[in-house]
Formats: structure tokens, C-alpha cells, sequence
């Protein structure tokens, strides 16, 4: 089979033009038999049972006070507690930063380090490998692993930073940095993802541009601004809302290196969620559950719908 | 650029990035190595006798081979909720993308989603309880397997569109009918995109911290990364044994990185760049 190969969206998109215009050769019912709408049933179900389901169940038992076994309506106690406590505030706040800082750290970072790994640099390959392979790791491990290394007195990052004089922070135990030191850690995680996206975007420019760019006389940076900048904007777009539904959602990492502390100034909604659950909260972490729902789809997707026009006026 | 300015952006590029990048990792295995009192000190250095061998038995051993059944937890775990997805999410990709339906606005609603809506933990535990398969690994599967599934979908169905409609027609002009159709002949073209598609699914159910922990608690139901989890209050002083867990639960995902590399990295982009 020699047609295995993907071909691009553009001729994918050409193809099935050519076969709409064509005259169906097939009889009335051909779609029907042969791609039967029954293949969608088992996937529907589980997914309708699984993720859908408890999707809209969260509305209602977000305004409950909530057992599991019983529920007892009590309107938006549940949203009133969330936006009025402090630490459950706290949580709301610190989700939007780590998103947005987790995002940005990503893009400048992995567009930086993609320029470098495209440049014609030795080692290539290696760099590359070494970059991306904290993406497969746990990340409990790494989180527990960093942890160690951010201690403030015997770890491994201020001893360094004090053997050259500086006097390192306390990283998670200080109340004002622990949430941007977790930001940190995502970044360290999650940037070998965004350094891929960027290198198959740069990749992609045709080399012409950059040769007019030259002859014209354009040096490094203008090439970069006027060339590389918006013609990865498809990339941009993806690390962003890659990186902001998952800094959003994150839960795991926060977890395993500070549990939302030092007392909660480190939370994040998906840390709330949890804690509320352990507390036997379920109604109030179900309501947490629904706070981040609107505040993940109130973002992500006008997201996507503007960096889609975006990339159409290019 | 054949400037030196390059080599010497070049050079400072490798070191930082090994430094960043590499050191962790080298920490890791450092620390795997020593002994309960040297690794304590948590210094970056090479271990003064080495204590792998006994670290990592005392690790395997711990809590009655706890880490063993978390590993059999872990593959069983794996494997089956990817074959389920494998096999369920091809079928929806095949069917949505050859078949032009009032439904496939809906489903592609559903897939846009499954990507973006945090799933709802308390809810999800109920209607797991309400079906008997609250703390069972077939619950856990499921739910992986509803979780994973938008994904899933959008990998393979971009794949679909390679595969030239003329073979189904030859196939059911044989007498095929469609179950045949999609399990003999489209199934075995989709091989590569289902390559990428277990190798990612699997690092990421392997690496699942969340959904285990609250879907399927108990020490004796436990996964590889709660093991690390649980390890890390017993041994709260003893980093050598949690620096060998965490050392023993890399090696699955840095086998798969070393034999499949490039389709990783071809599953996370091509699935991102779809968008």
C-alpha cells in the first residue's frame, strides 16, 4: 500500500471537492450499509455515561448539599461560599495566573529554544531529545524530584545559585513565589511540547521568504519579526490553548510539590476540587468543578475562535 | 550562518540545556544510588559505595510488594483501556469521516469537548457508584476510556482521509459486509496512526495520577504513581528508596521514548495542530 502516506489538509480538502463533483456511482442506501451509524454506539455510550452525564450532573449537584446517597437543594450556597472565602478565592485567582504564566513561559521559551534547534547548531538531534523527554515523565515524579532540588537550604538550585553569590529564595516555602515556582516546574515539564510545535511550524516556511528577505537586505531580526513571527502564528495558537487548558486543569503537579501550601496560598481550583472531596464537601466540589468548567470554556474557546481568524487574514 | 557568532550560540545553547535539562534526571540516578544516610545530605555528587541492587529491592519490597502489584495494576490498567480505545475510536473515525450525517456536527461538538471540559470528579464517582463499578478496574478503564476518546478520534480521523474510498467499494462489491469491511481492510491500513496513538495513550494512562487516585483508592488497588505518592510519607526521610521508585517508574516511558520517538512527537504535534 503506497497510500498510506498523510497527505496535507489542503489536498485532502481538494480531493474530497473532486469526489463531491463527480456523479455517486453508488445506489440510494450505499452510505447507510456501509458505514453503518451503529460504529458510533459503544464509544457513545461510554463517553454519554461516563463524561457527559456527569458533565451536566455537575450543574445540578453543584447546588446541592451532597452525600453521594442524598441531596438536598440549597441554590447557590455552594458559588456563594466559593467566590466569598479567601482560600477558595485564593484557588480561583492562582488557576488564572498559573495558566497565563505557564502559557507565556512556554511560548517565549519554546519559541526561543525551536529557533535554536532549527539553526544549523551540532547536536541538533540530541538537544531536541533531551528537551522533549521531560514531556513522557510522571509528573508526580518530577514534581517530588523538584521539590528536593527547590529546598531552600540543601537544595540543589541554592546551593549553586549560593555558590555564585546569590542568595537563593525559598522557592515553595515562601507564600509569595510557591505558585510561581510550581509555574516553573510546568514550564520545565511541558516545554519540549511546545518546542516541537514551533520547530514543525518554522520547518514549514518556505525558504524562499527567508532568501527575498535576504536579498532585500533584512537582517536576523527583521527575518524573525516579519517571517518567522506571524507565519507561526498556527503554532502560537496551539501552545497557547494547549498550554492554558492544561495550566488551568492542572492538578497533579501542585499536588505532589506543595498541596496547595504553604496554607493555601498555592491552590488552584483542581486543587480545591480535591481537597474539598476528601473533606466530604461534595457539593462544594462539585460547584469547583463547574467554576472551572466556565472558566476553562470561557477562555478556550473564544480563544480558538480568534486565533482561527487570525490565521485566515494572513 | 557560518559565523562563529553561531558556534558559540550553539555551545552556550547545549550547555544550558544539559545543565537544565539534564542534571535532574543525572540527580535522580545519583540518588537511586546512595545510601539511606549519604542520600539524606541530598548533594549532587557520585555515591561514595553504591546501593542500587539493595535499593532497589528494598523498594520492590516495601509494604508487601506493594510497588509489584501497583505494576501489574499499571499494565493491566494500560493495556486495556488502550485496545478499547483503539478499537472504539477508529470506529467513530472511520464512520465520521466517510459518512456525511446531521450527526456529525454533534459529534464534532462532542470531540471539541472531550478536549476541553474538565471532566466532573464527584459526578463521575456517582454515576460509577450507581452502576456497582466504584473502585474497580473496569470502572477505572472506562473511565479512561471516555476520557481519552475525543482525542483519540481526532488522531485517527485525520488518518482516515488517506485511505482511498475505492476500497471499501471494492470491498463491499466482494460481498463484505461492513464489520468485515472496517476489521479486515481499514483496520490494518490504519496501523500506523494506531502505533502513534497506543504510544501516546499509554504514556499518558501510565503517567495518570489523577484519575486513579480518585477512582480507584485502596493500597491494594494502587497504580505506579501512587506508590510514589504513598512512598513519599513513609519514607519521608529515606530519599534513596523515593529517588528509586521514581527512577523504576521512568523506565517504562524512556523505553518507549528510545524505540518510538519520532511517532510521539508526531501524535502530540499532529494532534495539536489539527485544532
Amino acid at each position: 500500500m503506497t497510500t498510506t502516506t498523510p497527505t496535507s489538509p489542503q489536498a485532502a480538502a481538494a480531493a474530497r471537492a473532486v469526489t463531491t463533483r463527480r456523479p455517486a456511482p453508488r445506489h440510494r442506501g450505499y452510505a447507510r450499509r456501509t458505514y453503518p451509524l451503529w460504529f458510533y454506539v459503544p464509544a457513545a455510550i461510554v463517553f454519554g455515561v461516563l463524561f457527559v452525564v456527569p458533565t451536566f450532573a455537575s450543574f445540578y449537584f453543584s447546588l446541592t448539599r451532597w452525600t453521594i446517597f442524598d441531596s438536598e437543594f440549597i441554590g447557590l450556597g455552594n458559588f456563594q461560599q466559593f467566590f466569598s472565602e479567601p482560600a477558595l478565592v485564593k484557588g480561583l485567582t492562582n488557576t488564572l495566573v498559573f495558566g497565563v504564566v505557564t502559557s507565556a513561559g512556554k511560548v517565549v521559551l519554546g519559541m526561543a529554544l525551536a529557533l535554536l534547534l532549527t539553526a544549523p547548531v551540532v547536536a541538533r538531534g540530541y538537544l531536541r531529545s533531551v528537551v522533549f523527554f521531560p514531556v513522557l515523565v510522571s509528573t508526580i515524579g518530577v514534581g517530588l524530584t523538584f521539590q528536593v532540588l527547590m529546598n531552600p537550604t540543601e537544595g540543589l538550585i541554592n546551593r549553586v545559585l549560593g555558590a555564585v553569590g546569590v542568595d537563593g529564595p525559598a522557592w515553595l516555602v515562601d507564600p509569595s513565589i510557591a505558585l510561581l515556582s510550581v509555574a516553573a516546574v510546568d514550564v520545565w515539564k511541558g516545554l519540549g511540547l511546545a518546542v516541537v510545535i514551533y520547530i514543525a511550524g518554522i520547518v514549514s516556511i518556505p525558504a524562499e521568504y527567508f532568501e527575498a528577505a535576504r536579498v532585500d537586505g533584512a537582517g536576523w531580526w527583521q527575518q524573525f519579526r516579519s517571517i518567522i513571527l506571524p507565519l507561526s502564528m498556527p503554532a502560537t495558537s496551539t501552545v497557547v490553548l494547549l498550554s492554558l487548558i492544561g495550566g488551568l486543569r492542572s492538578f497533579d503537579l501542585i499536588w505532589a510539590m506543595t498541596r496547595g501550601g504553604p496554607g493555601f496560598t498555592s491552590d488552584t481550583i483542581a486543587s480545591v476540587i480535591y481537597k474539598q472531596y476528601q473533606a466530604g464537601f461534595y457539593g462544594l466540589s462539585t460547584a469547583g468543578n463547574v467554576v472551572l468548567f466556565l472558566v476553562v470554556a470561557a477562555l478556550a474557546f473564544p480563544l480558538s475562535r480568534y486565533f482561527n481568524r487570525r490565521e485566515v487574514n494572513l | 550562518m557560518r559565523r562563529p557568532g553561531a558556534w558559540l550560540l550553539g555551545g552556550v545553547g547545549i550547555v544550558l540545556t544539559t545543565v537544565l535539562f539534564v542534571v535532574p534526571f543525572l540527580f535522580i540516578f545519583l540518588q537511586a544510588g546512595k545510601t539511606a544516610e549519604e542520600a539524606r545530605l541530598l548533594e549532587f555528587s557520585w555515591p561514595s559505595e553504591w546501593a542500587i541492587v539493595e535499593n532497589v529491592r528494598a523498594v520492590f519490597e516495601a509494604r508487601d510488594y506493594m510497588l509489584v502489584i501497583a505494576f501489574i495494576n499499571s499494565t493491566i490498567l494500560t493495556v486495556a483501556s488502550v485496545s478499547v480505545l483503539v478499537v472504539l475510536g477508529s470506529m467513530v473515525a472511520f464512520v465520521l469521516q466517510r459518512r456525511r450525517s446531521r450527526l456529525n456536527p454533534v459529534v464534532d461538538f462532542l470531540i471539541l469537548s472531550g478536549l476541553i471540559i474538565p471532566p466532573a470528579v464527584v459526578p463521575t464517582i456517582w454515576v460509577l457508584q450507581g452502576m456497582g463499578l466504584f473502585r474497580t478496574m473496569l470502572g477505572l478503564v472506562l473511565v479512561e476510556v471516555a476520557f481519552g476518546m475525543a482525542f483519540v478520534v481526532l488522531l485517527i480521523r485525520a488518518f482516515v482521509s488517506t485511505i482511498p474510498r475505492d476500497l471499501d467499494e471494492a470491498a463491499i462489491i466482494d460481498g463484505a459486509g461492513p464489520v468485515r469491511l472496517f476489521f479486515r481492510v481499514i483496520l490494518p491500513l490504519l496501523k500506523s496512526v494506531i502505533v502513534t496513538v497506543v504510544v501516546v495513550q499509554s504514556v499518558a494512562v501510565f503517567n495518570d495520577f489523577a484519575n486513579p487516585l480518585y477512582f480507584l483508592p485502596g493500597d491494594e488497588n494502587a497504580t505506579v504513581q501512587l506508590t510514589l505518592y504513598n512512598f513519599q510519607s513513609q519514607y519521608s526521610t529515606q530519599y534513596n528508596l523515593l529517588f528509586t521508585n521514581i527512577l523504576l517508574i521512568t523506565i517504562p516511558p524512556l523505553v518507549m521514548f528510545l524505540f518510538f520517538n519520532k511517532r510521539i512527537v508526531a501524535g502530540m504535534t499532529a494532534g495539536a495542530v489539527k485544532g
